[in-house]
């Protein structure tokens, strides 16, 4: 199997490394890559959508299809993980942790609950305490890197970032907060079903923008027309319109990370795990 | 030797990115562990991704989002913009969205391989057809 793999790949790779003599030079600006449409994005995009960043202009403007549809394929994943992970049987035994004093109950029956707060916690079979450095630094980062993240997402339009960069750091610091504390806490802290809405809320929010568009008389997702109930300047509508689709994006990548990342770390029960 | 050395440093980024390839490739066909396969095929995304970031690239030109362009002060049809002061924004547009969708999609294959390890305690190709051949 090894010998064969190597021939497949060395053949596949000769057959490539032949072909990049006939390929544009590295950095060639009259490459065909660089010469059709890529000018036209450059120099058309300030007067037709009023947004600096071509980046965010052309990914939700001229080709804001394509983005939904890559959204949807982000919400998707995050529904496949929880329909394939998601484990919704109790476990048989329940550990609860006395914090003033350390000592651990153990119930071996599955109904018997201790009400959870600042006398006792839900714990694991696999619980370690805590670290303080650990937290205390988790504790003072995470608002700035949340407000990291809602920043690139509201600035997507005039320098980088966009929806899919803040909302992948916005599920990171939701992911930092789980791994510096626990699971349990993020699942407490964050809902299940909040997430699941979310993650949901954020395709319906870029679908609505561009039904809201069609009602108003233009094609979907023709940001211009929404210049009819919005009453800000003509000529940056689109970049609002842009805002609006980002925000969307932005909210069901962050969602559908967190989804995967609780389902597979604790292969969809949602207690122990990293 | 002397005459392929000048070809390959004039391309050496597309020698990179198609090494890096077979790398991902070779680990796809002769790995054994589902999860080192999945290892590979981050790495063939990887490449992919690091070659059409390439394609888009120009020389001398700085990153895509218009200088002075920033506020109401004047109007945006005085502006003369030049195609080749700006590098090409298409690659990373579509590359942007790739790299989260394969964020997604490599999830999605963790948890398939997560749910094969449940049902056959290994994750061992030949162990899982073996498995496989005893039902």
């Amino acid at each position: 199997m090894r010998f064969i793999a190597l021939i497949i790949v060395s053949l596949c790779g000769g057959l490539l490394l032949y072909a990049t003599a006939d390929f544009p030079a590295w950095g060639d600006p009259n490459s065909p890559a660089n010469s059709y449409l890529s000018p036209h994005y450059i120099q058309k995009s300030i007067e037709e959508t009023g947004v600096p960043n071509l980046v965010t202009s052309v990914l939700a403007d001229y080709r804001g299809f394509d983005t939904m549809f890559e959204t949807a394929v982000v919400f998707c994943a995050g529904l496949a993980c929880f329909l394939l992970l998601r484990n919704f049987k109790q476990k048989e035994e329940n550990f609860y942790r006395h914090i003033p004093t350390g000592v651990i109950i153990q119930f071996k029956k599955g109904d018997k609950t201790l009400p959870v707060g600042k006398e006792f916690e839900h714990i694991d079979t696999e619980w370690i305490p805590y670290d303080l450095i650990i937290k205390t630094v988790c504790r003072i980062l995470i608002p700035f890197i949340q407000l990291y993240a809602l920043y690139v997402v509201a600035h997507g339009d005039f320098s980088p970032g966009g929806g899919f960069q803040g909302g992948v750091i916005f599920g990171s610091s939701l992911m930092l907060y789980a791994i510096a504390y626990n699971l349990r806490t993020l699942v407490q802290r964050v809902k299940e079903k909040l997430l699941g809405l979310f993650c949901a809320i954020g395709v319906l929010i870029y679908a609505g923008i561009g039904v809201v568009c069609m009602a108003l008389g233009g094609n979907f997702l023709d940001y211009g027309k929404l210049s009819q109930i919005l009453p800000v300047d003509p000529g940056h509508i689109r970049a609002y319109g842009m805002l609006g689709v980002e925000i969307g994006v932005g909210i069901t990548v962050m969602a559908a990370m967190v989804i995967i990342y609780v389902n597979i770390v604790s292969i969809g029960r949602h207690d122990e795990g990293l | 030797m002397s005459e392929i050395l000048p070809i390959i440093v004039a391309k050496y980024n597309y020698w990179l990115y198609i090494i890096l390839m077979m790398i991902g490739l070779y680990a796809m066909i002769s790995k054994n562990n589902l999860i080192k396969k999945l290892v590979g095929m981050n790495i063939f995304q990887t490449s992919i991704i690091l070659f059409y970031v390439s394609i888009g690239y120009k020389t001398n030109a700085t990153i895509p989002i218009i200088e002075n362009a920033h506020g109401d002060s004047h109007s945006p049809h005085e502006l003369i913009i030049h195609a080749a002061d700006y590098i090409n924004p298409l690659p990373h547009v579509l590359m942007l969205t790739a790299i989260v969708v394969s964020v997604a999609t490599f999830g999605v294959a963790l948890a398939l391989a997560v749910k094969i390890y449940q049902r056959y305690q290994t994750l061992e190709e030949d162990e899982i057809r073996m498995r496989l051949t005893e039902e």
